[in-house]
């Protein structure tokens, strides 16, 4: 399957300026997936979305939406395109003051062209599924900051897009409330994946919600990437100093950070681990590989559920209480229950201590 | 020093090459374009009778009290009583019939100076070097005097309500030109990318996210336009416009500085009830009333 949209030595240079405010960027955004674009204030992440709907004329290199370039669109094939293919959501809300909330959700389809009766249906059932069902008839200056951009996001939500496009649609709001509209759109992701450029330059932000992230600066990519490859394996100075601050522990997860296991034992089938006397702690296995439990020389037979067992795709943080009440390392076991190694308290501290 | 000069200033003393220049263009414009002229007049006299005619078609105490009722909607108690008041007072001055031929002549000349400000006022929103154009002739309408196009008013129109309104129309279009393209300038950028950004044409932008939004100026631009055509109406009894201008100069040519009194009253009403009625209309100005 192709690319949703792809940029191909993108630059931008507004007239009079003597740098370019983007400057030859290429990237592949898949379809489906949630793509952060992170940089500080003038790196050129809001030029760089505008030029993906046509907002902004790009100075060279070019946009492919869906396999389309979109530098062959007529202006009628350009406004097409955005009626039914992407919708926008803004930083500062963008809500026209004198539509009420339900006319607001409408807009997109209104100019769509879309009578008012059918295109009432799915602008309620936007609003409905954001949380404003109530708040029909209001006026965007009665409802607060967190529900204004619940409006803007029906708004992009009932034309029922393929992509999104969010111009730090959330930097406004209250942390808290950040937090709420972060969590709607990772719902509106797992009932139906779109693909989602999300401008930001919260990097908590795009490390909680972004499938992949490309970090900018001065109008360049940095690095393109997991969020765990940019924090893991940063390809520059600059992008290790961007991920410095960042709490390791809510990006990776055990499978990242696992230690090789010290001494493991193959029970053939139908034996009794608890007949045997180990002179060291080991993990015993079936010859499979499934975690059975530990054999301790002091406590002798452990059965897996008591022995503390983790899932692999824990995250560092969610492991913390379990690793350090363990008296054994934890053993850590892939989602058929086969062993893959052990964390170690010790292992868990170093690992959130090379954040700092 | 004063001899290097002496031709340029004898020429200044007639009119001038900018004069001549003008002269010759209204000689012109006599000659060649009697036809247009005569549709225009034809046009504006049959607007001119029609609003005359339905203005005065009701009985005067039907009239106020229509005033005061669309007063009470708009405005509020105090002003309908006002305009009650005020319209019994004219009609107690005898000055009925002249007041309705003002308001006739106010109404066409705004209602001209709208149609054809409105879509200039947009137009100079479209390209920039529009309004590069548009503007200059709107310094010269505004600050012009206005008795010196109410001349070549009367040469290419004749005398009457036609080049009243004419004369009028120049003098009332500035502010709705001017407001309108404010309006629209002043839509916050971030609504018009949004109407953008979802696909509007041109006309769509304009129509749904512009307009609605450049509202309330508009509508003050609007209510600038009639209040400066009321203005100038009084102004052109002077080429027979009629009206409570009539009545004005007549108490000034026999200094009869009661007549006149009378007449300014009179106008003093009229542009109060249509300034608040227009005012009004203003959607922020109803918003703010409720």
């Amino acid at each position: 399957m192709s690319s949703a949209i792809t940029l191909d030595a993108l630059s931008k240079r507004f007239p009079g300026q003597s740098t370019a405010a983007v400057q030859q960027v290429s990237l592949a955004i898949e379809p489906g997936e949630i793509f952060v674009v992170m940089g500080l204030s003038g790196s050129g992440k809001s030029t760089l979305l505008r030029m993906i709907n046509g907002l902004i004329q790009p100075s060279s290199g070019s946009v492919a939406v869906r396999g389309q370039p979109l530098s062959d669109l007529s202006k009628r094939e350009l406004n097409r395109l955005r009626r039914h293919a992407m919708a926008m959501v803004f930083q500062s809300f963008a809500l026209f003051p004198q539509r009420s909330v339900l006319d607001n959700a409408a807009f997109g389809l209104e100019v769509a062209g879309l009578p008012r009766t059918k295109r009432l249906v799915p602008a309620k059932r936007a609003l409905e599924r954001v949380g404003l069902g109530q708040q029909l008839h209001l006026k965007p200056a009665q409802l607060s900051g967190g529900m204004q951009q619940r409006v803007g996001l029906a708004r992009a939500l009932a034309l029922d897009p393929p992509i999104l496009l969010m111009d730090e649609a959330f930097s406004a709001l209250d942390p808290l409330i950040r937090r709420d509209m972060q969590d709607l759109l990772l719902d509106l992701q797992a009932e139906q994946r779109r693909t989602v450029v999300f401008i930001s330059h919260d990097l908590d932000e795009a490390i909680r919600i972004g499938d992949r992230i490309a970090l900018m600066q001065s109008g360049q990519v940095l690095q393109c990437g997991t969020p765990l490859e940019l924090l893991t394996a940063p390809a520059s100075p600059e992008v290790r100093a961007f991920f410095k601050g960042v709490d390791r522990g809510s990006v990776l997860n055990l499978e990242q950070i696992l230690e090789p296991c010290p001494q493991t034992l193959v029970l053939p089938d139908g034996a009794d681990p608890a007949a045997r006397a180990p002179q060291q702690l080991c993990f015993v296995l079936t010859p499979s590989g499934e975690f059975l439990g530990i054999l301790s020389p002091q406590e002798g037979w452990i059965q897996a559920d008591a022995a503390g067992a983790l899932d692999s795709k824990v995250l560092v943080n969610d492991a913390i209480a379990v690793v350090a009440r363990s008296p054994w390392p934890t053993p850590v076991l892939d989602h058929q229950r086969r062993l893959l190694g052990v964390v170690t308290p010790r292992r868990l501290l170093e690992t959130l201590r090379e954040g700092g | 020093m004063s001899g290097a000069f002496a031709p340029l200033i004898a020429s200044l003393e007639q009119a001038g090459p900018v004069g001549q220049s003008v002269d010759a263009a209204v000689e012109w414009l006599l000659n060649h374009g009697q036809g247009l002229f005569g549709v225009v007049q034809q046009g504006i006299q049959a607007l001119a009778s029609a609003l005359g005619w339905g203005l005065a078609l009701p009985a005067p105490w039907l009239f106020a009290v229509g005033v005061a009722i669309a007063g009470w909607r708009l405005v509020g108690g105090g002003f309908a009583l006002f305009s009650l008041l005020g319209l019994n007072l004219v009609l107690a001055l005898g000055l009925w019939e002249p007041m309705v031929d003002t308001l006739a002549l106010v109404l066409a000349a705004s209602l001209l100076a709208l149609l054809l400000g409105f879509p200039l006022g947009v137009l100079g929103t479209r390209q920039r070097w529009i309004w590069r154009l548009i503007r200059p002739g709107l310094d010269l309408m505004q600050t012009m005097p206005a008795f010196v196009y109410l001349i070549p008013a009367v040469m290419l129109f004749s005398t009457g309500a036609v080049p009243a309104i004419i004369a009028t129309l120049i003098f009332a279009m500035p502010p709705i030109v001017r407001l309108t393209h404010l309006g629209i300038r002043q839509v916050p950028a971030d609504l018009v990318e949004a109407g953008r950004s979802f696909g509007c044409t041109d006309l769509q932008l304009l129509w749904m996210v512009q307009l609605p939004n450049a509202l309330p100026t508009v509508m003050s631009g609007v209510n600038q336009t009639i209040m400066l055509a009321l203005s100038m109406v009084v102004i052109t009894s002077m080429i027979g416009g009629g009206g409570l201008g009539d009545v004005v100069l007549r108490g000034i040519q026999q200094l009869d500085v009661g007549l006149g009194f009378e007449g300014g009253i009179a106008v003093v009403i009229l542009a109060v009830i249509l300034d608040r009625l227009s005012q009004g209309l203003s959607p922020s100005h109803r918003r703010k009333g409720q």
